[in-house]
């Protein structure tokens, strides 16, 4: 008698299981993005839930995961069955076009502005009264300082640090590849703690205390001295810096089996409107149309030289090739046995 | 036997080492070991499970519950409670059925089974997360048959159970091999002889000389459940209020600075454990009294 009583209960559970995994309504979109979006979504999506409900009647469901760039795509291609997609760089959607077919080759034309809807860049987050004294790029390779920076291998945030730095040392040097790579191995000499996401190491200067200066996303930055307190840290602009694109896409296969293409299309397109550019502005994204953005969000954002990676690598794909697949720049000049 | 239980019973090996001057410890040597054994236990166990709580306390008890009946966290909870309330009772049938074939019968390839099931005691729960992306994810050897058939295994609640079944594997037919080994098969042999069928003799010889053991199966398998985080981790896809665990939101929450709510939820998964524990010992104290009795009471009749 106990024993069938155990038995109903493993049938009832393993029923629950499966009817809540496939409850999915169909005003249901997945949005899969990276690490330091989370504060940026949770409210954009209260908005748009808002602006839907307000325009057709419907009422949608927003869902958010987050993770390393990196990671985030590796879930999407084994199956995670994100309706859009949100990450920080655009070979990271590549990979999904590529590896599971789900999006056309040029998805970064379907959206205005490469399909990023807001801009980001790289800056530097060092302790109040800037006791090391870092102004610039070559203040970091000094003897003693040490920069926390997560590992350009899996997190978007790091490749973008990694370039900039590589694009600083070409300007300084008349395009010398050489010394630019010179100047890149010797900065990442100086890194006690290469963790795998932009908020893993966030966590590691801020929380641990380790290190002088972090090497962060602007918004991640922005937002880490917001929350844990103006009066421990302060922002440098480098004088030169990369224009850091997070693109957007929808997973056009995914999409078309949840039938929620229409939806897609139109959530992204709300990031490109002026409740999306404001939004963005808020949570520290620079917004693409800054005229629609609050004055005060904007003059947080210091005036900044800025490469492309484009203009000054010629393109994702070449990039990552050159620089960090398996036996590329970085894995010959990082090798953390030799510190 | 019977001297052994009693022995056992009425006098502390520790104590009658204490008693005998020749085996006596000189005093310093006692209060050094007991100095160093309870100074590490405070500030590698004790400090940490308080601070825990301090941390999730900090900004009062109405933030304390607003963490917690928050929907993600309820969701979380919820989740959990599934993952555990499914993989206990298949790991109570598996643990029992592996037990039983083991110590009962004999049959080639037994070590081998035996090897087997404490492989996932070996395995890095990142791997057990793995393996079950390369079965069930798109890419993998099941996806295309998955997915054409709109049955959603990894990303999703079954993967999660899945991948807690794997790593609480061991917890029950590990208690219970040895126990039941060590009873041999001479009460079940004298049931059948006197005509029990099978069902019964399970029922009135075997469950209650192991019940104890597979009790405290359970509530080891229990915790683990409801702890797992590495092969939760890879198959979660982590999406907000529905694929993510206890475990998982206590780090979300951390990574969002939302530090009271990701200790108030990590309090709450600690209080799970501390449960746990008291059931446990509470459990080793039952079958610690009940274990000789049975014996006593078999040699006097």
């Amino acid at each position: 008698m106990k024993q069938s009583t155990t038995f109903r209960t493993l049938f009832a559970g393993v029923a629950a299981a499966a009817i809540s995994a496939g409850a999915w309504a169909d005003q249901t979109l997945l949005n899969v993005s990276y690490d330091p979006t989370r504060e940026l979504y949770q409210e954009f999506n209260a908005e748009f839930a808002k602006h839907w409900k307000a325009s057709t009647g419907e009422t949608v469901t927003l869902k958010q995961s987050h993770g390393g760039s990196g990671k985030q795509a590796r879930s999407v291609i084994d199956g995670l069955e994100a309706d859009v997609v949100t990450l920080a760089l655009a070979y990271d959607i590549d990979e999904i076009a590529e590896l599971a077919n789900k999006l056309p080759k040029d998805w970064q034309k379907a959206f205005p502005n490469n399909s990023a809807p807001y801009t980001s860049t790289i800056v530097f987050l060092v302790r109040k009264g800037n006791p090391k004294g870092i102004k610039d790029w070559n203040d970091l390779v000094k003897p003693g300082v040490e920069v926390i920076t997560p590992n350009p291998k899996t997190s978007g945030g790091a490749r973008w640090n990694y370039l900039a730095a590589w694009g600083y040392a070409l300007k300084k040097n008349g395009n010398d590849e050489a010394k630019a790579r010179d100047f890149v191995a010797k900065l990442f000499k100086q890194v006690p703690v290469l963790d795998s996401g932009a908020r893993g190491s966030t966590n590691t200067f801020v929380q641990r205390g380790i290190g002088d200066v972090l090497l962060a996303w602007e918004n991640e930055a922005l937002l880490s001295i917001n929350e844990l307190g103006p009066d421990k840290f302060e922002i440098i602009a480098p004088s030169l810096s990369i224009l850091a694109e997070p693109p957007v896409a929808i997973v056009e296969g995914v999409a078309k089996k949840h039938g929620t293409e229409k939806l897609a299309k139109a959530y992204l397109d709300y990031l490109y409107s002026p409740v999306g550019q404001k939004i963005a502005a808020k949570n520290y994204y620079r917004p693409r149309q800054p005229e629609h953005a609050d004055k005060a969000d904007l003059a947080r954002f210091p005036k900044l030289d800025l490469i492309t990676i484009d203009g000054a690598f010629g393109g994702w794909q070449k990039t990552q090739k050159a620089h960090f697949s398996d036996g590329g720049i970085f894995d010959q000049i990082y090798a953390p046995s030799s510190k | 036997m019977a001297t052994a239980a009693t022995l056992r019973r009425s006098v502390d090996p520790a104590a009658r080492f204490e008693a005998r001057s020749a085996t006596r410890e000189a005093p310093w040597v006692k209060r050094t070991l007991l100095a160093v054994a309870l100074s590490f236990f405070a500030l590698f166990l004790l400090m940490p499970l308080i601070a825990v709580f301090i941390e999730a306390l900090r900004k009062g008890w109405e933030t304390y519950f607003t963490a917690l009946i928050e929907p993600d966290a309820l969701a979380s909870i919820r989740l959990t409670l599934l993952a555990a309330g499914i993989a206990v009772p298949l790991n109570l049938v598996f643990g029992v059925s592996a037990a039983w074939a083991i110590a009962k019968f004999e049959f080639r390839g037994k070590h081998f089974l035996i090897t087997l099931i404490d492989l996932p005691f070996s395995v890095s729960p990142v791997i057990a997360g793995l393996v079950y992306i390369l079965m069930f994810g798109a890419h993998g050897w099941f996806g295309p048959w998955l997915n054409e058939h709109d049955i959603r295994i990894v990303f999703a609640v079954p993967g999660i159970v899945l991948a807690t079944i794997f790593v609480t594997f061991p917890f029950v037919a590990r208690e219970l091999i040895p126990l039941m080994q060590a009873q041999g098969r001479e009460e079940e042999e004298a049931a059948i002889v006197l005509g029990a069928n099978g069902w019964r003799t399970f029922w009135h010889v075997t469950l209650p000389n192991i019940r104890w053991g597979l009790l405290y199966g359970v509530i080891l398998c229990n915790a683990r459940a409801m702890g797992e985080f590495g092969a939760v981790s890879v198959v979660s896809g982590h999406i907000r209020g529905e694929t993510n665990t206890m475990p998982l939101q206590v780090e979300i929450l951390y990574n969002e600075y939302q530090f009271a709510a990701a200790f108030a939820v990590a309090s709450l998964l600690a209080l799970l454990a501390l449960v746990t524990l008291g059931i446990k010992s509470w459990v080793e104290h039952n079958a610690a009294r009940s274990g000789p009795a049975a014996q006593d009471e078999a040699t006097a009749s």
